[in-house]
């Protein structure tokens, strides 16, 4: 009995092939676009696990200074001396040409075994060579291809190590980060002698620190990975409605057979049960199609995912896939829950179906206004609770719930607001088949309301995505040319040539200015600390949002600091707050000023006070003031003079255009997840029209059959669709204004630290206009065509009740 | 002469083979005539009445409406003599959906440019259809579909009136008022109606019947 009425439901797919095909392909999509994300996603993840990892940092206890910063290695001597097992690591950056490099020096005879990624001696290296000069660096075969003809030690290769860092002998790496006798942390082995003695009384100014459970690259990151994450579950909401779409059909065309298989003694709960499973193994299948499919799209945008983390956070990751049984367990639980929620209303109501109900195959799409103003009630009411978390909401969760409710919101309200527009277009045209088009493209909205949701999700999304990249990219531009006013930009490989650098220059130029850098610790944050020089430049040219009115004079001073947006907002500071410096010493802030793409806080303070305060910044790096036209000539000539490799002297133009080519990347998966998802809704659309094409041919027999041509209602059918799209599309434009605004002022701040000014940008709507309206003709394109194809015969039968 | 079939034939395709639905039928109608064709289910009349209609073609022969063969016309042509010369009405009414009462009635006038406000609103009163006009098809009984189905068909006072079963689904005491209505209507507008009926009783009411078996005029 089971497998009879197993064989029935099957029976109806057989019979719509095309039907099935889309409900598989958009279950597949929707997975896709899911799985594409996670696998990189989790990809990202796992290679932050392995930077976190490196030298047992998230399984050893550690020695460090509370402020982060290094300390002399004669406080590492007097913990071995007072019995403390304790093994030294210094970390740092380095660039090598164009790269810039984490290095990490360890010692391999005192490193505990659970720090020891690679067993120097097992890896062919062999002791004396790994800790005498020049030493040996252990890289990934990623940052080995790309350190390949660079000025470094010899390479060696392991897996082991997450790309972008190298595991040298901590001699070579003190020597290389220019900080002889110092010390990063120390690691801790986890069993000690019990009769060391106590951590205060040998080196006091250390203190313990846990294992860490989360690295900075996955806090820092956190927001990008979020961004993506709502981009995948926007891209699968939208494949849902494909799916919704799809079974709601497919079981309102099968209630005739439904009735009939109950009234020959097939009890309900049977029934259920089968059209459960039935949908099991579709999604199940679909899924699996799914998660493949999402692999191919994750390995298509891997890549760019890879610069962006590298060019926003230095974060690495590789670039190709593994392939992970969580991605794939996610993949089909979301295709399965998706699907089962997609059906669920349908289910119930085949439960609650009296037996004897009568077959409409059609009742579904003539739901009545009352339902329509209901659904925008709770459209309105979303939007409301959108607002709310908006202006009361705190933290990234509450900015992408206020995001999700706003969409979803507008998506609801949707259909009664093309209803009122296509009878106000009924009302105002004079012709009868404009009045016919009118009132017949409003009767079609209820079996189209979903595609056209999924399309305006779509549409929202690219217009306030694409709002909000815009408008970031207007401000970054302009920032740019602010911020880089120098002519060129000259990084020193050592102290003693950075000395011979600036004089050179100074003679040469206009001015010198140094861009000395260090880092501290505060909040348990990483905060870059730079030393500006008292010049026109920074007075001139540099961002500032907010200062008081001498404020160049008190950084000059030493009596002020600088302060960027994001450490500002993550810290809640305010003008003329203290901020906490090096040791007991702190400064008031003066200014505030715009960072943007920079991660980390940054600290602006002049340049003697940086010296005074941090005696061991990194003091290797120039911006050069020249007349432009004389700036290549001084480049070529200070390279020759100093033997710099091209990278160590850059222009203006370069820093620019690199910076931008960062931009670029980074968005470029937004846009390229923008164009799937509104691929999505496009078949959404495609789908929609195709099945309904089937049934449309009742309502527009009469309409040929009193006197249009079949080629005339195929028009009209293909306008039908591109005035739906171009409704809808109106109404996208205030949403993804909405949307665009929470991005900046709601999402950004929240993840980035930066507040953006919007822009507006007609001329890409105007696009999207055209391209949305493109795929809503090209959707009604096959079924139109179909119906000019259509033999008379086939017309007549919906008249013939016999030949 | 209004209609004259000359030697018509009809097949169709079918899963087992071509199925000769007309085999060389020919028959006429007058101008204010009314006739009845009868024939046993699967005969082929409503295939003829289609095919007088201007929906569909023949195999072979000719189809000749005030004298021009609409058998040869092209699709743009065929829907012209459909919009301006034909009226229809079927068993299952075939009303447009999306439109009310008042627009259902004015459709097919209006969309052949023959529109006349004063002849529909009296047509809409002898219809009894006047209380009706803002409904919609759906909130229709199946006796008041009909009666817009006719007055959709007369609304542009075409020169003939064809009709599928159209009490086949209607009651015999409804059934009969409409045909009374449609005759009296008939009448009044000179139109020709071709009607395709079961039931011999109806039949009988015509001017005329022809009985149509297995694809011939008897």
């Amino acid at each position: 009995m089971l497998a009879q009425g197993f064989a029935v439901l099957l029976s109806h797919w057989w019979r719509h092939k095309l039907q099935f095909a889309m409900l598989l392909s958009g279950l597949a999509l929707a997975t896709a676009l899911w799985s594409a994300v996670q696998a990189i996603n989790e990809e990202a993840r796992a290679s932050y696990a392995r930077a976190a990892a490196v030298v047992g940092q998230d399984r050893l206890e550690q020695l460090v200074r509370a402020d982060g910063a290094r300390f002399p290695q004669s406080g590492y001597i007097a913990l071995r001396k007072a019995g403390w097992l304790v093994s030294p690591v210094i970390e740092g950056e380095k660039r090598f040409g164009a790269e810039r490099l984490r290095i990490l020096g360890v010692d391999p005879v005192t490193l505990p075994s659970e720090a020891a990624q690679v067993n120097v001696g097992a890896a062919g290296i062999g002791l004396q060579r790994f800790i005498t000069p020049p030493g040996v660096f252990i890289v990934s075969p990623e940052t080995a291809k790309r350190l390949e003809g660079m000025d470094t030690p010899p390479l060696r290769i392991s897996d082991a190590l997450p790309p972008g860092t190298a595991l040298t002998d901590i001699g070579i790496a003190q020597t290389l980060l220019d900080a002889p006798g110092q010390v990063s942390r120390l690691l801790i082995v986890p069993r000690q002698p019990p009769h060391a003695r106590p951590l205060a009384a040998v080196a006091p100014d250390l203190v313990r620190r846990a294992p860490a459970v989360e690295s900075d690259l996955s806090r820092l990151t956190g927001s990008f990975h979020l961004n993506l994450t709502a981009f995948g579950f926007l891209a699968f909401a939208v494949g849902l409605f494909i799916v919704h779409s799809a079974i709601g059909l497919a079981f309102e065309q099968r209630l005739p057979a439904i009735r009939t298989l109950r009234a020959v003694g097939l009890p309900l709960n049977a029934l259920i049960a089968l059209m459960v499973a039935e949908l099991l193994v579709l999604s199940t299948a679909a899924g699996l199609a799914g998660v493949a499919l999402g692999y191919g799209v994750a390995s298509l945008l891997l890549p760019d995912v890879a610069a962006s983390l590298r060019g926003l956070y230095g974060a690495e990751v590789p670039g190709a896939l593994s392939i992970r049984p969580s991605v794939w367990g996610l993949g089909l639980a979301i295709a399965v829950a998706g699907t089962l929620a997609s059906a669920a209303s349908r289910l119930w109501r085949i439960a609650s179906m009296p037996l004897l109900a009568p077959a409409r195959p059609r009742a579904w799409s003539l739901a009545s206004e009352s339902a329509l103003r209901l659904q925008a009630v709770g459209g309105l009411l979303l939007l409301v609770v959108a607002w709310l978390a908006a202006q009361l909401g705190t933290g990234l969760v509450a900015g992408f719930a206020a995001l999700g409710a706003m969409l979803l919101g507008a998506a609801l309200i949707l259909p009664l607001t093309l209803s009122l527009l296509l009878d106000l277009g009924g009302r105002l045209s004079r012709g009868v088949v404009a009045q016919w088009f009118w009132a017949d493209t409003r009767q079609q909205l209820p079996g189209l309301s979903l595609a056209l949701m999924a399309l305006l999700l779509a549409l929202s999304a690219n217009a306030g995505v694409g709002t909000m990249v815009q408008s970031f990219r207007e401000t970054f531009v302009g920032w740019l040319d602010q911020r880089l006013a120098p002519e060129l930009y000259v990084t020193t490989r050592s102290l003693e040539e950075s000395q011979k650098v600036r004089d050179w220059l100074s003679r040469r130029s206009d001015a010198v200015l140094p861009i000395w850098n260090a880092e501290l610790r505060t909040s348990g944050q990483p905060v870059q600390v730079y030393g500006v020089a008292d010049h026109a430049t920074y007075r001139d040219h540099w961002p500032m949002l907010e200062s008081v009115p001498d404020a160049w004079n008190r950084v000059a001073k030493g009596e002020g600091v600088l302060a960027n947006e994001q450490l500002m907002r993550r810290q809640k500071l305010k003008l003329g707050d203290v901020i906490p410096l090096e040791g007991s010493a702190s400064l008031p802030l003066v200014g505030v000023f715009s960072d943007y793409g920079n991660p980390k806080g940054q600290v602006i303070l002049g340049v003697d006070a940086l010296v005074k305060l941090f005696p061991d910044a990194s003091r290797l790096r120039y911006a050069v003031r020249i007349a432009p036209d004389r700036a290549p000539q001084l480049a070529g000539d200070l390279r020759a003079a100093f033997g710099l490799a091209p990278e160590n002297v850059v222009n203006q133009a370069a820093v620019k255009a690199f910076s931008l080519k960062v931009f670029e990347r980074t968005f470029a998966v937004t846009a390229a997840l923008n164009v799937l998802t509104l691929g999505v809704a496009g078949l959404a659309i495609f789908a929609s029209l195709l099945t309904l094409s089937g049934m449309r041919l009742a309502q527009l027999a009469p309409v040929w059959a009193t006197g249009l041509t079949l080629r005339k209602l195929a028009l009209l059918e293909i306008l039908r669709s591109a005035a739906l799209a171009s409704f809808t599309m109106l109404a996208a434009v205030p949403v993804g204004l909405g949307l665009a605004w929470m991005l900046l002022a709601v999402i950004n701040v929240e993840a980035f630290g930066w507040l953006l000014p919007m822009h507006l940008f007609p001329l890409d709507w105007l696009r999207l206009f055209i391209l949305a309206v493109a795929s809503a003709v090209l959707a009604a394109l096959l079924p139109a065509l179909w119906l000019t194809h259509r033999s008379p015969a086939d017309l007549v039968k919906v008249f013939a009740n016999e030949r | 002469m209004l209609l004259a079939l000359q030697e018509v034939s009809k097949s169709y395709p079918t899963g087992e083979g071509v199925l000769q639905v007309l085999r060389g039928v020919s028959m006429a109608l007058d101008a204010g005539e009314s006739l009845a064709l009868t024939g046993e289910s699967g005969s082929g009349k409503s295939t003829l009445l289609h095919l007088a209609g201007g929906l569909d073609r023949p195999d072979s022969g000719a189809i000749r409406f005030e004298e021009k063969d609409i058998a040869r016309l092209g699709d743009k042509e065929l829907a012209a003599f459909r919009r301006v010369s034909v009226g229809l009405v079927f068993q299952q009414f075939n009303l447009i959906p999306s439109l009310d009462v008042r627009a259902n009635l004015a459709f097919q006038a209006r969309l052949g440019d023959r529109y006349d406000a004063a002849w529909t609103g009296r047509l809409t009163e002898r219809l009894g259809l006047a209380s009706l006009l803002d409904r919609y098809p759906e909130q229709l009984s199946g006796g008041q579909q009909q009666r817009v189905a006719i007055g959709r068909a007369l609304a542009g006072r075409p020169r003939l009136i064809l009709a599928d079963e159209p009490t086949g689904n209607l009651d015999e005491a409804t059934g009969d008022a409409v045909l009374d209505l449609m005759l009296a209507l008939m009448r009044e507008t000179g139109a020709a109606l071709l009607m395709v009926t079961h039931s011999t009783r109806l039949a009988s009411r015509l001017g005329r019947r022809l009985h149509l078996a297995a694809g011939k005029l008897s």
